[in-house]
């Protein structure tokens, strides 16, 4: 074998699929000098791509997911490692055909299409050795296929190996992976040590011991999925090819069956969740099959049996089909489901691609090689980032029991606002036990627990009767109150008090303070001190990387403001545009100050009442911030708005909160200050705004004025992605943002239906709208607006479409509902001039 | 025809072993368990006569409560029954198990006409328990067998050895124990794992016995590299095949 290179641009760790993905994307893209280890033999070195069922089915809810996805078989049919089958999900329960319809749903959203419906005996006529008795129905998606994984990673790494741009060596063990002034400086192995520009780490279920060498965190948790291959299956006798049956999935018992060969492959989801940590896998000399194929527990396994015998009783029932392999398969999981992608927050030039299953590998690959070489990929990876995490979200304990609770959900009916249960009050707010107290329900973010609605605002259920726009159906009305709703009307007619410490704040200082924060923002920040700067945050393409708020503080003093949600990746995002010379630097106060939000007609009354500064219109103008006195408490105050209301946010640090919110609290009952929690915060006070949120609405796939956001003057200072903004402005728009109401909410039954987010937007004639670029119309975001008495959904729809009053229809569950524009752009389509902020 | 086929839960190992930190013992933490190759023969000749000629096929073993996953799959294969008597993990000396199963054989109602072993276990291959349960019994037995009939309450059985084979037939009640190449063992089905879980296992707790043996240290046996060696690709391999071919002398 020949030697390790001393030097190489960039060392791949791994070679799975997603190991020679990245080989070749990067290849591609023009790298050269790029040098790839396994610890394992090739080409099957032992990690999960050995043994993983590799089976893409092309929908999931999720629109990164789904494109990725997309993009992953769009490959393999390129390499020629694709087979298509077809695939059934079917249903037990009526509960799962709402949530098979739900995902032809999304399919239509994210541009898969083909998927149907089917009856028992629809089922039966594709796959005619199930049992048709034990389902109500399926749904049929035509283009599920199986794919060669170990083939595809071979082809990739040896097409790499044409471009001249790769050396790949197989049985190399990485030692160490070491640093240098926060940047990766060289890879150790048993074999040498390589220096490196660049290291991707691509080792699947190992990734966190990688990351570890290098003081990096890749949170995720090796975890058993089981399957069973059993057979010669007599009715597969005749089969042709390797692979000619649709494969099944049996949801209701999150189980899945797939004929290849004479064998029927039996997978599960559904056994109690074994989770290892990379520590606990052999090595390749010492595991009895392979590192990531543990030996099977059949007792784990006896239920799973039953249903698959419930299913095909005349395979899995017959005597003479017997078990031919068996194993308990690791795979990887992360605490929130999605992949671990990007540069890590840790240590510069380090990239971790990892969490990526079968159905995903090639696609990531290519996105991740475009983030490393171009700066940004196509598909918008917001929700994969590495650096998503809070620093409690990389612990093993957070990791262990968000992967324990939700394993048994991979095939679950997941609601769209589902709370996880465990793990939880990690963080709490300096005023949880007052909102406790009040009935607060909390909902968590990043760690923070948050009241979403206060059951001591019932009775306003009651007062404001059918405006709160009271819903029937158990799906909308899950994880939802028509409390939300109400405070929503009371805090328009009185002040609402909204505790927003989660929000993540970081101060940018130094002589160089302004420039970096010209370059995160959109907008202008050479600004007066005192203002506050709502700005888009662009990528390089253009499109959004975050939208959030910054004051300017002193000349040389900024302070970032955004939501905890996003937070540690807006904070990477400065972080990589500091200058790197000292001259500017960003501390992370997130944990230090909390914020309340004081809004509605009555903010300013409450608000004076317990200071001595002067809150009238002409003091304290809207976009400015100042430090004022609130009951003996220094607080930083700043009047924007959110929820559309005159007020205030202000900020304190956390042993200063509970004195704020007595003092606000107190000055608030002779004015009808109530308790507002984030479902007005987030959804109705935002939505009856038009105001856009990241990742709904803004993404890197839509630009600045396709979101009607555009600023009348560009600013001259050099920021981001402003050569494509350049471009964008100069474009007519492909599409853009609409906010529609629901005209009609009547189901086929007669029962009120609100939409949720994420359905598609229709022609009148039902059809699919897809704009110049190939982008589906679908739901951004969906929710009350109680002030008008109405159901909004945002969407981008084409600009030759975009004009109000038009008429489309909205698909909803399987049911079509019809809709129209109210607004294009960004004009609120609840009180348009702004009156109730600038009063 | 009442069958008894004595088992062991052993790990099963595939690659390069690992001893505990204290020698004592085979690391198993990466390993799964299953029983020896030679008693999967033993299991297979007792459900084929019980097919065959009818009666009851009881499995006993002894070892840890989780044998009992053991015991399970064979009961999916086809056994009637199952009795574990369950130690406290430990592995005992040969002279203790062997006592235990004599006591559990003296304790059951049938009076097995057959007692089937592997001829040795996976593990520890000791070829010790089934002679001191023989004796201890008082039955004839055969060891090492590679085939087996039995007709009109005879067992005929043959065994290999280095001059050829050698043929015994014994009356039962016997002892007969087998090795890998007596049949075919078969996996068990879908139905069989689900009518092996409503199948009895009896649990009896088994009484320590004072050991007469002392197990010291395990050591391991120096590995043999199992690492292929690649020759080439295509054409450019023949001539270093054609070598190999040469030195082992096929060639």
């Amino acid at each position: 074998m020949s030697k390790l290179p001393a030097k190489a641009k960039c060392v791949v760790i791994g070679a799975g699929i997603v190991g020679n993905g990245m080989v070749y994307h990067l290849a591609k893209l023009g790298w050269k000098d790029i040098v790839q280890i396994d610890k394992g033999p090739l080409p099957n070195p032992g990690g999960s791509t050995g043994h993983a069922s590799n089976f893409i089915f092309p929908v999931d809810h999720s629109k990164e997911m789904t494109a990725i996805t997309a993009e992953s078989m769009r490959q393999y049919k390129e390499f020629g490692t694709f087979t298509e089958t077809g695939g059934i999900e079917v249903a037990r329960t009526q509960e799962r055909m709402q949530e098979l319809a739900r995902r032809i749903t999304s399919g239509k959203s994210w541009g898969i299409d083909g998927g149907r419906i089917l009856t028992p005996a629809e089922v039966k006529e594709l796959v005619p050795y199930i049992d048709e008795t034990v389902i109500v129905g399926g749904y049929y998606q035509p283009t599920v296929g199986v794919v060669d994984s170990l083939r595809t990673g071979t082809i990739m790494r040896e097409k790499a190996q044409e471009m001249g741009a790769l050396q790949s060596f197989a049985n190399v063990e990485v030692q160490d992976i070491t640093v240098e002034n926060g940047k990766v400086k060289s890879v150790v192995t048993d074999q040498g040590t390589i220096e490196a520009e660049y290291v991707v780490i691509a080792t699947g279920c190992w990734s966190p011991k990688l990351a570890a060498m290098a003081g990096a965190h890749i949170p995720l948790t090796p975890a058993v999925h089981q399957m069973k291959d059993i057979g010669p299956v007599p009715f597969f006798k005749d089969t042709k090819g390797d692979i000619e049956w649709p494969i099944v999935r049996d949801m209701d018992v999150f189980m899945y069956e797939r004929q290849h060969g004479t064998g029927l492959e039996i997978g599960s989801y559904a056994h109690r969740p074994i989770l290892y940590t990379p520590d606990d896998l052999p090595s390749n000399a010492t595991a009895a099959l392979s590192p990531t194929e543990f030996a099977f527990t059949q007792a784990d396994f006896d239920i799973q049996d039953e249903h698959a015998y419930e299913l095909m009783p005349s395979i899995v029932g017959d005597e003479n089909v017997r078990e031919k392999y068996a194993i308990n398969g690791i795979l990887s999981y992360t605490p929130d489901g999605m992949p671990v992608l990007g540069e890590t927050p840790e240590v510069r030039n380090l990239w971790s691609v990892a969490a990526v299953w079968i159905k995903e590998g090639p696609g990531t690959a290519k996105s991740v090689a475009e983030w490393m070489v171009l700066g940004d990929s196509h598909i918008d990876l917001h929700a994969s980032n590495i650096a998503r995490f809070h620093e409690h979200h990389k612990e093993e304990k957070h990791i262990k029991s968000r992967v324990a609770e939700s394993f048994n959900k991979t095939y679950g009916i997941v609601h769209p606002n589902e709370q996880y249960e465990s793990n939880r009050k990690v963080r709490l707010s300096p005023y949880y036990d007052r909102e406790a107290a009040l009935g607060a329900v909390f909902y968590e973010t990043a760690g923070w627990e948050r009241p979403f609605w206060y059951e001591c605002n019932k009775d306003l259920v009651a007062k404001f009767g059918d405006k709160v726009m009271p819903r029937t159906a158990e799906w909308e009305s899950r994880w939802w109150s028509p409390i939300i709703n109400a405070e929503h009307l009371q805090m328009r007619e009185t002040a609402g008090i909204v505790d927003l410490t989660a929000f993540a704040y970081f101060d940018i200082t130094g002589p160089s303070a302004l420039t970096v924060v010209q370059k995160a923002a959109l907008r202008q920040m050479d600004v007066a001190i005192g203002r506050v700067v709502y700005t888009p945050v662009l990528g390089p393409n253009g499109g959004f990387k975050s939208d959030l708020t910054i004051m300017r503080l002193d000349a040389d003093h900024f302070r970032v403001v955004t939501g905890g949600a996003h937070g540690m990746a807006d904070k990477k995002w400065f972080a990589d545009l500091l200058p790197g010379d000292g001259s500017a630097t960003i501390k992370d106060i997130t944990s230090d100050y909390t914020t309340l939000g004081v809004w509605g007609p009555n903010a300013r009354a409450i608000v004076q009442e317990v200071t001595s500064a002067d809150m009238s219109h002409d003091a304290f103008k809207f976009s400015t911030c100042k430090e004022i006195d609130i009951k003996g408490v220094k607080v930083l105050a700043s009047r924007i708005s959110y929820v559309g209301d005159l007020g205030w946010e202000f900020y304190v640090p956390m042993a200063d909160g509970p004195a704020l919110w007595d003092a606000l609290w107190e000055a608030g009952k002779n004015h009808g200050l109530i308790p507002v929690g984030i479902g007005v915060y987030g959804t109705t006070g935002r939505l009856e705004k038009c105001y856009r949120a990241y990742g709904p609405e803004l993404e890197t796939e839509y630009t600045v004025v396709e979101a009607g956001m555009q600023t009348p003057k560009l600013k001259e200072a050099d920021f981001v992605g402003k050569d494509a903004h350049v471009k964008h402005r100069a474009e007519k728009p492909v599409a853009m943002l609409c906010t529609l109401f629901v005209d009609d909410h009547t189901s086929s039954t007669g029962e009120k239906r609100y939409m949720m987010g994420n359905e598609p937007i229709l022609t009148l004639d039902k059809q699919p709208i897809t704009d110049a670029h190939g982008r589906r119309s679908y739901v951004t975001s969906a929710g009350s607006a109680p002030s008008l008495g109405k159901h909004i959904l945002m969407s981008y729809l084409p600009t030759e479409l975009a004009v109000a009053g038009n008429k489309f229809i909205v698909e909803y569950l399987g049911e079509h509902y019809p809709c129209s524009i109210a607004e294009v752009g960004a004009t609120s389509v609840f009180d348009p001039s702004n009156e109730r902020i600038l009063s | 025809m009442d069958v008894l086929v004595c088992l062991k839960r052993v790990p099963l190992a595939g690659g390069t072993l690992i001893l505990t930190p204290d020698s004592r013992d085979i690391e198993t933490k990466h390993l799964g368990f299953g029983i020896s190759p030679h008693e999967e023969n033993a299991v297979e000749a007792g459900v084929q006569l019980v097919e065959q000629m009818g009666g009851t096929l009881t499995l006993l073993t002894l070892g840890p409560s989780d044998a009992e996953e053991q015991l399970r799959s064979q009961l999916a294969i086809g056994a009637t029954r199952a009795v574990l008597l369950e130690t406290d993990g430990q592995e005992w000396d040969p002279q203790g198990t062997a006592a235990a199963l004599v006591d559990a054989i003296n304790a059951e109602e049938t009076k097995f006409d057959l007692i089937i072993f592997g001829a040795e276990s996976a593990d520890s291959a000791g070829y010790q328990i089934h002679i001191r349960v023989a004796h201890a019994l008082n039955r004839p037995i055969i060891t090492n067998v590679k085939s087996m009939k039995i007709e009109n309450g005879v067992a005929i059985c043959d065994r290999v050895v280095a001059t050829g084979r050698e043929h015994y037939e014994v009356a039962l009640p016997a002892i007969v124990t087998v090795r890998d190449g007596l049949n075919i063992p078969r996996y068990p089905s879908v139905p069989g794992r689900m009518q092996a879980r409503k199948k009895p296992v009896d649990m009896k707790k088994a009484e320590a016995r004072v050991p007469k043996l002392e197990k010291v240290n395990l050591a391991l046996a120096p590995s043999k590299s199992k690492g292929a060696e690649v020759l080439g690709k295509g054409v450019e391999a023949v001539p270093a095949l054609v070598e190999i071919l040469k030195k082992i002398g096929t060639f």
